[in-house]
């Protein structure tokens, strides 16, 4: 494999990891006022990510600056041509990430709520902007032949792009449910459990419509076997699940979602934002990678940096790794 | 308003916005660190006082300089698309470099440290502290070479056009940047120090105004002030020097920033400092400043010796229009600029003042820590009126400080976003104006909204931020230091034997 193509991979790799950890700390904030029905409960919720969801973000800052350092003409093309889902995108980070860390600052029922819309708002939006610029990757965007949007600003609202939001947000949702059923214990686990079970395949139906139109629209041939591990897996989670194995449920869910990208970047490649109205003008691999001396700085950096984040980032699951529940939660301290 | 002023007015907000977040955490971090490690050496309660404090004062200001960060990582390929692909080659790497290294290392060491009490045995809890603090650190090093890269291009040779990166190590290793780096450093301490200086005087203030007794307390916010001042003290004689050096470094490769810096309209042997202006400055005809002037003190800040030549704007763009071309190419994508004259004079009124404001309010916050220090010696505090909110004030000093240097700096860079080297110790022939680097493909209409909507957000939020802070000052040591007593009793009336310290020491 040539450079630009193990940075397309690494790139892949960056969105499974941001898809994976950010998937689920989206699903908590997704499910806060259905699972957590008492103060206490959403505070359980808050807890099983609150020393881990900024770490997980970081996960979407280093791929878009992979990106920019890999391929400036994709982060600049698809950037500057999804302008409108980014800033939604952006802004409702600001206010997630406040909201998790101010919530609990000042000991109000008013102050709580406020946050707590926020946290809702934003998990939800965040996946939905997410899972459309994702989409509008694959299935391409109206570019012209310097890698410029032509048309107004939502012409990304196409309906495989849409489908691409929905399938985020649903896997999100999905897989917080099966994050929160391995992290609690007592009535919220019980709760996400059967969340988990009750919506399971209909939450699965927009990812595998997704693949299905990426397969058929973009597909090679072998990215077949992907979609069909994806779809396996999946299943296979639910049926774990149902026997109450929330670990192997959740690392099944995980394997299901490499499936998913692997086929959404297969479906890609060898382009990485192609132009729906000239094939000419699509932007490649080979067009937008930068100098092979720049490839090569980077992939060191890559090479020593990422299995250090792995390590350390995997250890803060690990010191964190206890189940939490309603009678863990210390008192509010506040100012 | 066309697309390129909104751009940069959304960038210049966002930009200022962030960088009042930034240099409070870098700076509060390290001494939080330094607290802690106190406290870890002596066991000395007053120091985990101190590291609880001023760490919840940190978090409530970290989150802000985290989530206003994506926005700067994502808004170069968002608003300057046409930036992003010309530079792309060298500018992503350092990017790429600070989120591999820097980011994930302080989230995740912050998450630990936060939730990490009486989780992880003090030797690492202690050493999570120094890994994000660090951490910053590197941040602002990785950001600040892709900075100076802008201000001084090296490291790259010209191939169809563009620039590409030949070596990284020229890159990491810039001049410009080497200057850059300790004078934002120490600028950041000196946020950090004046910040606990004049909150922790505010509580001395009061609290000998109520006539409460000279406790622990005290002797604690006390020590605090006296740390920041020293601390802020310090800082101001390092920005002092590694501005000096910055100034000289700019006079060769910006000799426009540095003579719209100082107003000077025709070249001068020996040159005069202009220390204030009472003409008019607002005019960009350099002709009608009047001001009063140090004789041959510019030719020592430039050079370093009292005799030099320094070159005036007027020379100085006529060798640019000789160097650079007289008029922009007649591109569509320039909008109005298109086939215009070129400006090569940065605008003279923002590049005059903020060059002395950055001075001035530097030099107001020094001398605040230079009283404070005095005023204080030997656990004294004056008893005057004026003396608390004086001491908050002086919180805003190091910031307006930090805010008119970077508006002094990239302002005065203008009209190019990548600038050329004129007397090149950088690459001749790489630059690019600020005209032709913005995204072309994005309407008006979607950049107003995103100006608006940043904007508005992050209005609303430092609103918070500041209530939040005030909150936290009022309350003291008591609403940060878990109240012993009270959590075990709940505990043991509401779980039945397994106790929370066993999960969760801290819960939002």
């Amino acid at each position: 494999m040539d450079l630009p193509t193990v940075w397309f991979c690494i790139i892949a790799l960056l969105w499974l990891g941001y898809l994976f950890l950010e998937g689920f700390d989206f699903g908590v904030g997704m499910l806060l006022p259905v699972l957590g029905r008492r103060e206490t409960e959403r505070r359980v919720l808050i807890n099983t990510i609150g020393p881990v969801w900024d770490g997980n973000e970081v996960w979407l800052i280093v791929a878009g600056g992979a990106m920019f350092a890999s391929f400036p003409g994709w982060y600049a093309g698809l950037l500057s041509t999804a302008y409108l889902p980014f800033t939604v995108l952006l802004l409702v980070l600001i206010g997630r990430g406040v909201a998790f860390e101010y919530r609990g600052k000042v000991d109000t029922a008013r102050w709580r709520r406020a946050w707590d819309t926020v946290i809702v708002l934003a998990s939800w939006i965040a996946p939905l902007m997410v899972g459309l610029v994702l989409s509008a990757t694959v299935f391409g965007l109206p570019l012209d032949a310097n890698g410029d949007r032509v048309g107004g600003p939502l012409v990304i609202l196409t309906l495989p792009n849409v489908l691409g939001a929905v399938a985020v947000a649903a896997f999100s949702l999905l897989h917080g449910a099966a994050f929160l059923a391995l992290k609690t214990e007592g009535d919220v686990r019980e709760r996400a459990h059967r969340f988990a079970l009750r919506f399971g395949v209909p939450l699965l139906l927009p990812v595998v419509g997704l693949l299905l139109v990426a397969q058929l629209r973009e597909g090679a041939p072998w990215t077949w076997i992907p979609l069909l591990i994806a779809l396996l897996t999946g299943l296979a989670a639910l049926a774990r699940q149902a026997v109450g194995r929330d670990g192997q449920a959740f690392v099944l869910q995980g394997v299901a979602l490499a499936g998913a990208v692997v086929t959404l970047f297969g479906a890609l490649w060898p382009n990485v934002l192609p132009s729906t109205l000239d094939p000419a003008w699509s932007l490649s691999i080979a067009e937008t990678a930068s100098s092979s001396y720049t490839l090569t700085v980077v992939t060191w950096v890559a090479a020593f940096g990422t299995p250090a984040v792995l390590v350390y980032q995997g250890w803060t699951y690990w010191v964190f790794r206890k189940r939490i529940g309603t009678k863990h939660i210390p008192p509010v301290h506040a100012a | 308003m066309d697309l390129l002023d909104i751009a940069r007015w959304q960038f210049g907000i966002t930009t200022v916005y962030h960088f009042l977040m930034v240099p409070l955490t870098i700076g509060l971090a390290i001494l939080v660190a330094g607290m802690q490690t106190a406290w870890y050496r002596t066991g000395n309660e007053r120091y985990l006082k101190m590291t609880k404090f001023w760490g919840k004062l940190m978090m409530v200001n970290f989150a802000m300089g985290v989530v206003t960060g994506i926005v700067q990582e994502f808004q170069f390929g968002m608003a300057w698309s046409e930036y992003s692909r010309f530079v792309g080659d060298v500018f992503g790497a350092p990017l790429a470099m600070e989120g591999i290294v820097a980011f994930f290392v302080e989230s995740v060491f912050l998450g630990l440290w936060i939730f990490g009490w009486d989780r992880l045995s003090k030797r690492v809890h202690l050493a999570c502290a120094w890994a994000f603090s660090l951490a910053t650190v590197a941040s602002a090093y990785f950001i600040l070479a892709a900075n100076s890269w802008m201000q001084h291009p090296v490291g790259v040779e010209m191939v169809d056009g563009e620039p590409r990166l030949s070596s990284i190590w020229a890159v990491l290793t810039n001049n410009t940047l080497l200057a850059a780096f300790p004078h934002t450093i120490f600028g950041c301490f000196a946020v950090a120090g004046t910040f606990v200086l004049g909150i922790a005087a505010w509580k001395v203030w009061k609290r000998d105004r109520q006539g409460m007794p000279h406790d622990e307390d005290r002797r604690v916010w006390h020590k605090s002030m006296r740390v920041g001042a020293w601390v802020a003290l310090f800082s101001f004689v390092g920005l002092a020097i590694s501005g000096d050096i910055q100034g000289k470094l700019m006079f060769e490769q910006q000799p426009l920033k540095m003579a719209s810096a100082e107003a000077l309209c025709h070249t001068e042997q020996p040159a005069s400092f202009s220390v204030f202006a009472y003409g008019d400055v607002s005019r960009p005809d350099c002709e009608s400043v009047k001001s009063i002037t140090v004789p041959f003190m510019l030719s020592y800040l430039a050079h370093g010796d009292f005799s030099t030549e320094v070159k005036g704007v007027r020379q100085l763009q006529d060798e640019y229009a000789a160097k650079y071309g007289t008029h922009y190419p007649d591109d569509p994508r320039l909008g109005d600029l298109a086939g215009e004259r070129i400006e090569y004079q940065p605008n003279l009124p923002v590049t005059y003042w903020g060059f002395r404001f950055m001075i001035g309010f530097g030099a107001v916050s020094a001398l605040a820590a230079l009283g404070a220090l005095w005023f204080t010696r030997g656990g004294r505090f004056p008893r005057g009126r004026l003396w608390g909110p004086l001491a908050l004030a002086s919180i805003a000093t190091p910031f307006l400080a930090n805010v008119f240097g970077w508006i002094f700096t990239e302002m005065g860079r203008q009209p190019f976003v990548v600038a050329p080297n004129p007397n090149p110790s950088g690459v001749d022939g790489v630059w690019m104006y600020t005209a032709q680097a913005v995204s072309s493909g994005v309407s008006p209409g979607e950049m107003t909204t995103s100006l608006i909507a940043l904007t508005s957000v992050y209005g609303v939020l430092l609103v918070v931020e500041v209530f939040l802070m005030v909150r936290y000052a009022r309350g003291g040591f008591e609403s940060v230091m878990p109240h012993k007593s009270s959590d075990d009793s709940e505990d043991d009336s509401d779980s039945g034997g397994s106790g929370s310290d066993d999960v969760l020491s801290f819960a939002y």
